[in-house]
């Protein structure tokens, strides 16, 4: 094989460098990318990481720690929580920061140990089709959670929280 | 020769015993060389070939490769050029680690055990321990391993503070022996990452106060196959003959790429 090779080609002069036409093509880097998204995505993985340290510890404490601790979590808690707007974007910050990060780190995952271009695809549209349906179930789930279920009669069901109460009647 | 002749010698920096061997005790021993072997001519697939050498304390393990090629084995190949740690021709992976044959001392290996040489790891191998450089240096090529600067050429040097000249000491050190590159799992994937090596020598120039083209640098290793595929895992620090702090390096080729686009 000697066909020239552009690859090879020195940006400053237009020249080819000695022998460079024997490269193996599996080296070649063949469609130099364009933007900024793997610094965007670097620096995303960084700031979300250190944001989800205190997001997640935040959250464990005042589930587990704070008042009745782990027994105090029921249906009734959960929809305390979602009542108020401040949980709400906590909750809503926490599953897209997490879910975010998470996918990225599959993605470099996926990068650097699938060697076909054919896995990575697949694999790859998995991780993107899982994450898109866990995010927008996760965000419908927290905007539209209603907590005063009723039953047929149009009673309020047992595990209610308490504030239901006052809002049927 | 009778002793009253000789003139009284100046003292010798190295304290020889008096009494038995002195400087002649070199130790002794006898190690199993085990080198990966691959002919295409001969066969298809790669085989393993061990030879019982006796050595001595002073040896390396380009020693026992000669011991080898010069008395018993003339098709054993590998590279060596200056066999004192200056080419960095004879990188190679011995006992699982990427290392200087020419460097690596026998007596600090464990002899007990046979002593496994193979080729580094991510290039196409060619014949016995010797791989394809050329995507390598490829790599090199690409970020433009010389001095861009666009002011008019002065009748002298062109001078640099001792500070500026520190900046960047430690990536003018780079033999280009590929220990680093041949060490970095992201580089053994697919070899499309440009390679620790690479990022270390355009480290060289960016951070060069007399260079101009930094910026064209870096928008080189801003590209998804540049510096954020590094993963930090050290190996090419670890493997690094000259002592590079190569992860670092990368890391600081990073902050300049973030630094320049916020």
């Amino acid at each position: 094989m000697t066909a020239t090779n552009s690859e090879a080609t020195l940006p400053s002069q237009g020249t080819e460098a000695p022998r460079s036409g024997r490269v193996d093509p599996k080296y070649l880097r063949s469609n130099p990318s364009k933007g900024a998204f793997e610094m965007w995505a670097w620096l995303f993985m960084r700031v979300s990481g250190a944001a989800l340290v205190i997001l997640i510890f935040v959250h464990l404490w005042t589930n587990l720690m704070v008042g009745d601790g782990i027994y105090q979590i029921d249906f009734a808690f959960v929809a305390g929580k979602w009542a108020n707007p401040v949980w709400q974007f906590w909750d809503l910050t926490m599953l897209w920061l997490a879910m975010l990060h998470g996918a990225n780190g599959m993605r470099t995952i996926i990068n650097d140990y699938a060697e076909k271009d054919s896995t990575r695809l697949a694999l790859k549209s998995i991780l993107y089709l899982a994450s898109t349906v866990i995010i927008i179930l996760g965000t419908l789930v927290i905007f539209t959670f209603e907590p005063c279920l009723v039953d047929e009669a149009g009673n309020l069901l047992e595990y209610a929280p308490s504030f239901c109460e006052t809002a049927v009647n | 020769m009778s002793t009253a002749t000789v003139e009284q010698e100046p003292a010798s920096k190295v304290d020889l015993a008096e009494s038995g061997e002195g400087a002649g005790a070199i130790q002794e021993f006898t190690i199993t060389l085990k080198v990966r072997r691959y002919d295409p001519e001969r066969a298809e697939d790669a085989w393993w070939d061990e030879w019982q050498l006796t050595m001595y304390g002073t040896d390396r393990v380009l020693d026992a490769l000669h011991k080898v090629k010069w008395e018993i084995d003339g098709t054993l190949s590998f590279r060596r050029s200056c066999a004192h740690g200056i080419c960095g021709s004879d990188a190679m992976r011995i006992n699982g680690r990427n290392r200087l044959a020419c460097k690596t001392l026998l007596k600090d290996l464990d002899t007990s055990k046979p002593i496994v040489v193979e080729a580094i790891k991510g290039l196409p191998v060619e014949k016995d321990l010797i791989v394809d450089m050329e995507p390598f240096f490829q790599s090199y090529r690409e970020i433009m391993p010389f001095l861009i600067n666009n002011s008019p050429a002065p009748s002298a040097e062109r001078l640099q503070s001792p500070e500026d000249r520190a900046r960047f000491d430690d990536t003018t050190k780079c033999i280009l022996c590929a220990a680093c590159t041949s060490s970095c799992p992201v580089f053994w994937t697919d070899g499309q990452y440009f390679g620790p090596a690479a990022i270390v020598n355009a480290h060289r120039f960016i951070f060069d106060s007399r260079d101009d083209a930094g910026d064209m640098r870096l928008e080189v290793l801003n590209d998804k196959e540049g510096v954020w595929r590094c993963r930090t895992t050290f190996n090419c620090s670890e493997a690094c003959p000259r002592g590079i702090e190569v992860t670092k390096a990368i890391q600081e080729v990073k902050t300049a790429i973030i630094a320049r686009s916020l």
